[in-house]
């Protein structure tokens, strides 16, 4: 199956229990928008699938095309095919963006395999276009020194390039202004397709006028507890993350 | 990502191999006057070198180890086990065909002859204690440029020779500049006539194929009024169980308007204790400039200087240091200024993985009574794993007004976010942690002429691959 399967995750960092049961399916070609309150564990998730090393998952499982991917490490679930847009992108100095996108794309090919530097430099300089950055930003080093929206822009020209199966887009909208939101949304719209399936991850629900969502998420302290179309997110605008609580209250007690 | 040019190629599995050589000349283990007459009968060297000699192992006998700063760690050298001089008993020869089987075949698997066709203008190859190929290409001879080994450079042009050797560093400079006055064996005599610009670069390359030997070449380059030149060297030891010393002395001499650059990739094995004393002397309106990549080892000593003689004199070192688990790599520079307007810039990179420790050493002395002297010093150090170690010694004195100082230092880490982030890209965290090392020296580096900057990139990732379990 051509999706990606998270079935009853149990994550915790230390003592702490911070995904508590979490099940979702983003079949490729869909955009699945999950949406919580602070401390809901949104980003506790991302991280998860992307393989981040301080977490432990307890129970459960996340699947990739039915392939497992908890097994695996961080850089073999990228190469596969998973991409984990930054909330908080690292700085790497020294490291040029035009460099550093060379290497990972490089990383994909076969051992022996040379990345053909031209057509890289052209695919590399069409994208940027598109995201309007200028093409001075890819002797830049990676984050360093950017703005909020300049990272964010960071991590969607490296969606673009490394072109995945899979993306989850963790608060990208965060820090973001109107227009750099915009800018933002229409990389990731131009990249909507039956090839990819995309997990955004806000707290707003902003961000999903302009990417609109074909199925919204409520997570509310380590569990999904709502699901439905993209009017749950407008339906949650409007009666705000304590209705969502009291749906959770809810299930506790009917479970 | 693999380097497309690849002109400058070794590493440390490349030169880990060795040839069980027939050496006909062997001065044995041990030191004492007696060595110093074997190699100096050998040699046939003039009665001054060997009166020199003798007086460099007198030095050195009276010369404590300097452990009160350095460390403990050079008492592990047991001078009474090391030979001190290992030759096969061939000359120098100018052709490849003519050097013997098995040392050729050494230095074809380290791609030297390769490189010579490539990009070099003369290439010099010593194996153990002495050169066995020496070449310069004809039209850069026909300038008047000399290029030939120590030994044969004290002979064929003893006025030049003996007006430089050993004043740019005495025998009494420190115990092991006395060690290597008394025992030097091969190195390079460079000069170079006045007006002459040498455009492609004069490469030696130091060979240690023998166990529980000591290495101690000599280097001597005069370059004359307004002339050019750049020398580089290269140096590979195979990994054997006992300790091996490296001890060279390089001495060099820029004239009035003279420019030298001087580029070192070392490349020891971690057995080697590579105690090695660099300094330039530079005259009015000259400029001498020490690149200084210091990768392997067991520990290594080393801070390239310049003596600013001259007014308006410039001097620069830039290093670059990795020490790797159980190394030590204790690196700096120093600048003497002695005239006015004179200016110098350090600048010095150091990388500590593992249990690794790298320590930048400097000294930068400007006199009270100069005027309009400017040092910059920046020094930068970054840690791989919370098990390695980084110290700065910076000794800075300055005195009179009308001088500027800049100093900068700074220590960072390499953070698990940082690597992570780089892994989510695609990246093994191997290849995160190299990508991340040669971030850190890469404004460093692009100061580099091309083929090393390759080289030294490739170095990189291999120590990392090493390092990354």
């Amino acid at each position: 199956m051509n999706e990606l399967r998270v079935d009853n995750l149990h994550v915790s960092i230390g003592d702490q229990k911070i995904v508590r049961g979490l099940s979702l399916t983003v079949p490729r070609g869909e955009v699945h928008a999950i949406m919580g309150p602070n401390g809901s564990g949104k980003s506790t998730l991302a991280k998860v699938m992307a393989g981040h090393p301080d977490y432990q998952v307890t129970k459960g499982k996340i699947t990739m095309d039915s392939e497992d991917l908890l097994g695996m490490e961080p850089d073999e679930r990228a190469r596969k095919g998973l991409f984990l847009a930054f909330q908080y992108p690292s700085e790497i100095p020294g490291v040029t963006i035009a460099n550093f996108l060379r290497a990972a794309l490089q990383a994909r090919l076969p051992e022996g395999e040379e990345l053909e530097a031209t057509d890289y430099y052209a695919k590399l300089y069409e994208k940027m276009e598109l995201l309007g950055m200028d093409r001075s930003f890819t002797s830049r080093s990676v984050n360093e020194g950017f703005s909020g929206g300049e990272k964010k822009r960071t991590e969607i020209l490296q969606l673009a390039m490394l072109q995945p199966q899979y993306a989850v887009l963790d608060e990208t909208d965060s820090g973001l202004d109107i227009d750099a939101l915009k800018i933002v949304a229409r990389g990731v719209n131009m990249m909507r397709g039956p090839q990819l399936g995309v997990l955004l991850i806000t707290h707003y629900q902003r961000l999903l006028n302009y990417i609109v969502p074909d199925h919204v998420h409520v997570m509310v302290a380590g569990r999904l507890v709502r699901s439905g179309g993209k009017e749950l997110a407008l339906e949650l605008e409007e009666r705000g993350y304590d209705w969502a609580r009291e749906s959770a209250g809810e299930m506790a007690v009917t479970r | 990502m693999k380097p497309k040019v690849n002109a400058v190629d070794i590493d440390r599995n490349k030169g880990d191999f060795y040839y069980d050589v027939a050496y006909t000349q062997d001065a044995g283990r041990g030191l004492s006057e007696k060595t110093i007459h074997f190699i100096s009968d050998v040699k046939e060297d003039p009665d001054w070198v060997r009166e020199y000699r003798l007086r460099g192992l007198k030095t050195f006998l009276e010369k404590p180890l300097p452990t009160h700063w350095a460390s403990k760690d050079l008492e592990a050298i047991d001078f009474d086990k090391i030979r001190y001089y290992l030759a096969p008993g061939t000359s120098a020869k100018r052709s490849w065909e003519e050097v013997p089987e098995d040392i050729k075949r050494t230095f074809e698997r380290l791609g030297i002859p390769e490189q010579e066709r490539k990009f070099l203008a003369g290439v010099e190859a010593q194996f153990d204690s002495e050169a066995v190929y020496s070449n310069i290409k004809k039209a850069v001879g026909e300038q008047g440029v000399i290029f030939v080994g120590s030994t044969e450079g004290l002979k064929k042009y003893p006025e030049i020779f003996r007006k430089w050797f050993g004043k740019v560093i005495p025998i009494a400079d420190n115990k092991f500049s006395a060690l290597n006055s008394a025992v030097f064996s091969g190195g390079s005599f460079i000069y170079v006539p006045p007006g002459v610009k040498v455009k492609h670069p004069l490469q030696a390359y130091f060979r240690i194929n023998a166990e529980s030997f000591g290495q101690f070449e000599r280097t001597l380059i005069i370059a004359d009024e307004g002339s050019e030149v750049t020398y580089m060297e290269g140096c590979t030891a195979p990994k054997f169980e006992t300790a091996t010393l490296h001890s060279a002395v390089v001495e060099l001499v820029a004239l009035k308007g003279a420019k030298i650059q001087y580029i070192t990739v070392q490349n020891w094995s971690a057995n080697v204790f590579n105690l090695v004393t660099k300094r330039g002397l530079a005259h009015e309106d000259a400029e001498i400039k020490w690149i200084d990549c210091n990768i392997g080892s067991r520990l290594t000593m080393k801070y390239p200087g310049v003596v600013l003689k001259g007014r308006k004199s410039r001097g620069e070192v830039l290093s670059i240091a990795l020490a790797n688990n159980g190394q030590h790599q204790d690196t700096g520079a120093k600048m003497i200024h002695a005239a006015d307007e004179t200016t110098s810039n350090i600048i010095s990179k150091s990388i500590s993985i593992g249990t690794g420790r790298a320590t930048y050493r400097g000294l930068v002395h400007v006199p009270k009574h100069l005027k309009h002297c400017k040092n910059n010093t920046e020094c930068d150090a970054l840690l791989i794993n919370a098990t390695s170690r980084t110290d700065t010694y910076p000794a800075i004195t300055v005195r009179g007004t009308g001088n500027a100082v800049q100093h900068e230092a700074s220590v960072s880490q390499v953070s698990a976010e940082q690597i992570f982030y780089m892994q989510q890209r695609g990246l093994t965290e191997a290849q995160a942690m190299s990508l991340s090392v040669n971030g850190f020296v890469n404004d460093l580096v692009r100061q580099f002429p091309m083929e090393y900057s390759v080289e030294l990139k490739r170095l990189i990732e291999l120590e990392m691959e090493g390092s990354v379990g």
